[in-house]
């Protein structure tokens, strides 16, 4: 197969290679983004399990079960999975799949960049995983690596730092192939303001990953020079400043969680008209919304520390900038509703998802802007309360989106249809659960539980144990979601050309299941302006 | 975007490799080279495994590398495929930027806030009056502990108009040297081409010999060290990486230059060589930061 060009391979197109060669060697965005999906997939397992341990250990006051050491392992290790192994890498898997057949391309602008993107995962996460088995166990001092405390750890530190360049090194260079990829890779006709939503928030995304991952780089590389090098950067008798690692840390870190969400509002965005039956109310007010909400992501950082002691000019600066944010995404809420309104709704796995995460990401949204208010967040800072807020953004958000698009693509990307009943089933009991999950935290934190902590006062016991109870039914439950798919992809029903009729967009012009190569000749200019179906 | 009109003609389909072998050996390479690392700063073992990690290193860029100037040279890359590479060199060297701000702004937080707060600055007074009453917190700075090498605390800095000067001149005229290898490039004088190239590179290596000579003064006569407090630690790591960003470039340079020797790169196609002058340009604009922030105000 060496130098064969999309040209060759026309000839022979169910022509792929075979064993494990076609996926250590892969360069097919399809095959690829099957890669990251799994992995995302196994990652999001993994770090539920650690999840559970939490829950289980909080599900009464005292100590249970583990050591309080390694409950810290526990939330540290969680976080850092769930983030850069489960979310991103499904979002990236997503892209891969989605972003070559929706502007009519024959595949990623870079395949072999694409696929070191990939790899390099798998031995970040290994790197990170070892930090279990070493002697001071893994990193227990929060995701957010916060110096001092993130500097005594014992051996695991310099995996972790390592891991996290790797982690980095990869999301980079997979946000350039996407940008590169939407830029330069787009069928004639196709303009920047006629692409679907999820390719804009990619955009977005993959701008904002360029810009703060080498920030996260640079704040890890003064972490790993303080310990082990001499300098004092973080260290206030040589002059540094351990609030300054929280400044560039956040400065990561905002922009950050709008790479975790931003692709989530391409997906609801291509899914919510679909099943109202309506083309998406407001385009291009989304695009900008997206665009601002991006913009703002990194002159809001410093909310997250408002405790730690800054000017009062600052405090009001990033307050105010942080109630901006709602604006924007108020335009988006209010455009899914306006979407649906008078639409001729259905209710399929992938709408329902939908239709949950506009609520719950709602909800997470609004305690979010509590959050902002400085005095306010004084009572709510590491407490309860905001595990439940970033919860809720995340899982009914930006995991509960990832679920939708796999239910939504899964019948094009495979060629069968999932089984619907057990989706609806996975959705009821995944919704259920994650709200008798998280929502008592709220109350828990407003009574003043602090995060990050094994045991707690017995007043907290109640909605604890509810929680926990939450927690096990969400869990257990995303093995249907295993089944689902393994059951579709297996045996499913063959799906239609078109599996949702109303669904517009490139990705649904190419035959069911889509061909391994993608647009090997780009699609004619009226099918990418009007698609091949009356409206 | 109207050349993607051309790939309708089968001899100028968009390029998608196969097969490759180069991003997963580099996963591991990556891999090796880290644990390497790791495994040598914790003492589990000593520079061995790290050290082939270098090596892997080096295999993975004259691969890589090798298979696509293969490509390259063979006529497999049309315009499209040329325009990918040129974004994507210019979206890296936009990451790169934003690397080098985390430390441009560890700089500028701790010169303008965190040193004069720790010093008892407006509301901070009670780390005057309580915390550190002798600290003298002007810039440059190595904290109230005044760590560092010397028993005394005392260091001195490299005044900006002596050898910082002299570099900065170098590394200006090294950018005026790949502009005129680029003209020539582009009118196909390859004789001025090889000789401004080669100019280029060796200033880089120049500066580089003559940032060693900086570096070996400060540690052994100045007490400017790694562990000189934020000065020391902002001074070394802002130049220390823009140094490792000139090695690199000079030896992409290098690389360049050999090529040229081989009579690669046409008029109109030379994507590579592109590439390697941006980077220079990159560096060299880094340098005017480090060489205004660091030495001079």
């Amino acid at each position: 197969m060496a130098n064969t060009t999309t040209a060759h391979t026309h000839d022979d197109h169910d022509h792929k290679p075979h064993g494990l060669k076609r996926w250590l060697f892969a360069t097919n965005h399809k095959d690829i983004g099957t890669m990251y999906l799994v992995f995302a997939c196994v990652l999001f397992f993994l770090g539920g399990a650690m999840a559970l341990v939490i829950r289980a250990e909080l599900f009464q006051p005292g100590l249970q079960f583990v050591d309080p050491g390694f409950f810290n392992s526990m939330t540290t290790m969680h976080a850092l999975l769930m983030i850069f192994g489960a979310v991103m890498p499904a979002w990236t898997g997503l892209a891969n799949w989605m972003v070559p057949m929706q502007i009519g391309a024959p595949d990623m602008a870079l395949p072999r960049l694409n696929n070191f993107s990939f790899w390099l995962l798998p031995f970040a996460f290994t790197l990170l995983l070892l930090t279990l088995f070493v002697p001071g166990g893994a990193p227990a001092g929060g995701w957010t690596l916060y110096p001092p405390l993130s500097l005594q750890a014992g051996d695991s530190f310099p995996l972790t730092i390592f891991a996290i360049h790797l982690m980095g090194i990869s999301s980079i260079l997979g946000a350039i192939n996407v940008v590169v990829t939407i830029m330069n890779m787009r069928a004639p006709g196709m303009g920047l303001l006629n692409m679907p939503l999820f390719c804009w928030t990619w955009l977005i995304t993959a701008y904002l990953l360029i810009a703060v991952m080498p920030v996260l780089a640079g704040a890890v590389t003064m972490l790993l020079t303080d310990h082990f090098f001499g300098t004092s950067f973080f260290t206030a008798s040589g002059g540094g400043d351990p609030v300054m690692f929280q400044h560039i840390f956040w400065f990561f870190g905002h922009p950050e969680v709008y790479i975790l969400i931003l692709p989530a509002f391409g997906v609801v965005s291509e899914i919510i008209p679909t099943f109202s039956r309506k083309p998406l109310f407001g385009y291009e007010s989304m695009v900008y919304a997206s665009a601002s909400i991006a913009f703002l992501s990194f002159i809001v950082w410093a909310h997250h520390m408002f405790t730690v002691g800054m000017p009062l000019a600052g405090q009001l600066f990033f307050m105010l900038s942080t109630m901006l944010i709602a604006v924007p995404t108020g335009v988006k809420v209010f455009n899914w509703c306006a979407t649906m309104w008078k639409g001729s709704i259905s209710f399929e796995t992938p709408m329902l998802f939908s239709l949950a995460f506009l609520f719950l990401f709602t909800i997470g949204g609004l305690s979010g802007l509590m959050l902002a208010i400085v005095p306010a967040d004084f009572q709510y800072h590491d407490s309860y309360f905001v595990v439940a807020h970033f919860h809720y953004v995340l899982v009914p958000g930006a995991v509960f989106a990832i679920m939708a698009g796999v239910y939504y693509w899964l019948p094009k990307w495979s060629g069968r249809m999932y089984n619907e009943k057990i989706g609806k089933l996975h959705f009821w009991l995944s919704t259920i659960g994650v709200n008798v999950l998280f929502f008592p935290q709220h109350f828990l934190g407003l009574a003043g539980m602090p995060r990050r902590i094994p045991d707690y006062s017995t007043q907290f016991a109640d909605w604890n144990m509810v929680s926990s109870v939450g927690a096990f039914i969400f869990g257990f439950s995303q093995l249907l979601f295993v089944y689902v798919v393994w059951n579709a992809v297996r045996s499913g029903e063959k799906a239609p050309q078109r599996p949702w009729e109303s669904a517009r967009g490139l990705d649904w012009e190419l035959p069911t299941p889509a061909p391994y190569h993608s647009w090997e000749t780009p699609p004619s200019r009226d099918v990418v302006a009007h698609g091949t179906v009356q409206h | 975007m109207a050349n993607a009109h051309a790939s309708t003609h089968s001899e100028d389909k968009y390029y998608v490799p196969h097969d490759s072998v180069w991003p997963v050996f580099g996963s591991a390479t990556l891999f090796i080279f880290m644990i390497g690392l790791c495994g040598w700063l914790n003492e589990w073992y000593g520079p061995g495994v790290f050290v082939v990690g270098i090596v892997m290193l080096i295999a993975l860029f004259v691969g890589w590398f090798n298979v696509v100037i293969k490509e390259s040279q063979g006529g497999l890359y049309n315009m499209q495929v040329d325009r990918s590479f040129r974004m994507g060199m210019m979206w890296f060297i936009f990451s790169e930027v934003m690397f080098f701000a985390a430390f441009f702004g560890a700089l500028f937080y701790a010169r303008q806030l965190s040193v004069p707060w720790t010093g008892g600055e407006g509301v901070k007074i009670f780390n005057k009056l309580l915390l550190w009453q002798d600290y003298n917190a002007t810039w440059p700075t190595n904290g109230p502990a005044a760590l560092g090498p010397r028993d005394d605390g005392s260091f001195e800095t490299i005044p900006a108009f002596g050898l910082p000067a002299i570099n900065t001149a170098i590394l200006l005229l090294s950018g005026v040297t790949i502009t005129i290898a680029h003209h020539a490039i582009k009118e196909g004088n390859r004789r001025i081409l090889n000789i401004f190239l080669a100019l280029t590179f060796l200033l880089g290596f120049l500066f580089l010999g003559l940032q060693a000579e900086e570096y070996i003064h400060a540690y052994t006569e100045l007490g400017l060290t790694l562990s000189t407090g934020i000065y020391g630690s902002t001074f070394f790591m802002l130049t220390g990486f823009h140094g490792l960003h000139v090695t690199l470039g000079a030896i992409m340079l290098f690389v360049i230059w050999l090529r040229t020797l081989k009579g690669h790169f046409t008029p109109q196609r030379h994507f590579a060589f592109e590439a390697v002058a941006w980077y220079w340009h990159f560096v060299d604009v880094v340098w005017l930061g480090l060489f205004v922030f660091v030495y001079w105000v």
